[in-house]
């Protein structure tokens, strides 16, 4: 009864923080709503017994991805008035992107009716007493080897690309060069200059 | 009904004393780790440090409580009102929900879960968003480049932490924190991983924004931080969190590196010592060194911050987790 109850109210905020997203007029609303549909995600999936999973997508998308969709609407300028324009503007683009994940989801529900074998999603329930990390890190690093590099190397190309794209080389930025600070002694940072007062003084 | 009282009821009273029991200590943590951070800071200084309010000042923490809850909290007239409440509830909220998972000592953890050293760091991500949202909410130009500065900072040394983690995990072989404690029975972290130890011990100091890292409270140069527009009890919970958050990094460096509730002789006139006690005494130390760093060291700069979290620790640990793998595989001792 308790894990049901604890479904049944993760589930119902992941819906209904959802629909937050969409309707609430503030963007910075939005996404603390977005945050808290993923943390009711991660919980869902501690109740399926993926414990490891669920800190993941705390880790990953609550720590990090979100952080970074907060700082950006946080340093937009909005301007509420308009939002109805732009609302109209993006209607279709939203609702066809919807639409097409709306059927996948529901093609991957029926996969087992609708395709032969080879093309099915299987699901594998493995029976040991190995945690779920240990069966995670077995499955990655052998039989999934090759597309968790791909994976990785992907992150990697698009990570030096943003790199790339935003690194600037100013000449007026003034840097500290800690080395030079250190190597810096008496005779280099001393000079004694000799100044002839009386030529100075016969000039004015 | 019987059954249901048994099953249901029984165990979550259970929780809920446990979990009261563990916020209990760590308020206290708090409570007297203030009082020791400035007796310590003073000592250094040749001052006195709190000494009038009860005996030898041991109520300073006290009295300071009362005065920040009886304040008014003023709120700014065009701050978005929920985020500004909200932003230090979650600070202080994270801070403390991460001690579900500690284990005082042998057995002694509310919540014994498989993955808890995750548990702890994904919890601790969290805490970015108090500060960020409370220096957005503040409408105010010095806390929201407060908030961005804290941000940055904490995001930026949670990276290091991360690996430095990792190079302990891959020692153990396992994510829970009774069997990291229990890998240490031969010989604490600290010898085999000392550098690593270090790291740590700086980015622990980044992350709960410690001096020499405390550019949150650098109001004389930078107007201070996220909390400049936050009064009364609400910054109380800021501070709550804050501290909170660096006991947390005290009991990880004594989970991690110092062997946990371990003896450090497993002979005869220090396994009379119960675990729990030496648990609290190493945590004592790493607090110790705490205040030391932040009666000795001077500020640092924001660039030169950044600098020492990417340029300097970063390479370190990750040069760390592919030098300790391969010695581990090298040799075949990896568990």
């Amino acid at each position: 009864m308790f894990p049901a109850l604890l479904f049944y109210i993760f589930s119902l905020s992941i819906i209904a923080s959802a629909l937050m997203v969409i309707f609430s007029k503030q963007p910075i609303n939005s996404v603390l709503f977005l945050i808290f549909s993923f943390i009711n995600a991660s919980g869902l999936f501690l109740l399926a017994g993926a414990e490891f999973l669920a800190l993941i997508i705390v880790i990953v998308y609550v720590g990090a991805v979100a952080v970074l969709f907060l700082f950006v609407i946080m340093m937009l300028d909005f301007n509420p008035d308009n939002i109805k324009e732009e609302t109209k503007k993006y209607l279709p683009i939203g609702l066809m992107v919807g639409g097409v994940l709306f059927f996948e989801i529901i093609l991957m529900m029926y996969s087992p009716e609708l395709f032969s074998k080879d093309f099915q999603i299987i699901g594998r329930i493995v029976e040991t007493d190995l945690t779920n990390t240990e069966i995670l890190g077995n499955l990655i690093y052998t039989e999934y080897f090759l597309q968790f590099q791909m994976a990785g190397f992907i992150l990697l190309v698009a990570m030096i690309g943003a790199i790339v794209l935003t690194l600037r080389h100013r000449d007026y930025v003034r840097r500290q060069v800690i080395s030079d600070q250190i190597s810096r002694d008496s005779s280099t940072s001393i000079e004694l200059i000799d100044i002839n007062l009386k030529t100075r003084e016969s000039k004015k | 009904m019987m059954i249901f009282f048994m099953s249901y009821i029984l165990p979550l009273l259970i929780i809920f004393l446990q979990s009261a029991l563990v916020l209990l200590a760590v308020l206290l943590m708090a409570y007297f780790g203030i009082y020791a951070d400035r007796k310590i800071w003073a000592a250094v200084q040749l001052r006195r440090g709190p000494n009038v309010v009860g005996p030898f000042g041991l109520l300073q923490s006290a009295a300071d409580l009362l005065k920040l809850l009886f304040k008014e909290i003023i709120i700014p007239e065009k701050a978005n009102k929920m985020i500004f409440i909200l932003g230090p509830i979650v600070t202080c909220f994270v801070a403390l929900s991460s001690w579900a998972v500690i284990p005082f000592a042998d057995g002694w953890v509310v919540a014994d879960i498989n993955v808890g050293i995750l548990y702890i760091f994904a919890v601790s991500s969290l805490g970015v968003y108090g500060i960020i949202m409370g220096g957005w909410a503040s409408n105010s130009k010095y806390p929201f480049m407060g908030a961005m500065r804290s941000a940055a900072q904490m995001v930026s040394y949670e990276v290091s932490i991360g690996f430095v983690i990792i190079t302990v995990l891959l020692c153990v072989g396992s994510l829970n924190l009774s069997e990291i404690v229990n890998a240490q029975k031969n010989i604490w972290f600290i010898f085999p991983l000392f550098p690593m130890f270090i790291v740590f011990f700086v980015s622990a100091l980044a992350e709960t924004n410690r001096p020499p890292f405390d550019l949150p409270e650098a109001e004389a140069e930078l107007v201070a931080g996220y909390q400049t527009e936050y009064s009364s009890s609400l910054f109380m919970l800021y501070f709550l969190g804050e501290l909170a958050a660096t006991f947390l990094m005290c009991a990880m460096i004594t989970i991690l590196f110092l062997g946990g509730w371990l003896p450090p002789f497993n002979i005869f006139p220090f396994i009379l010592v119960p675990g729990i006690v030496w648990f609290f005494l190493k945590m004592a130390f790493i607090f110790y060194l705490f205040s030391m760093v932040k009666a000795l060291v001077p500020r640092y700069r924001y660039d030169q911050l950044m600098r020492l979290g990417w340029k300097v620790f970063l390479p370190i640990s990750l040069a760390c987790v592919v030098l300790t793998s391969s010695f581990l595989l090298f040799f075949n001792i990896a568990p």
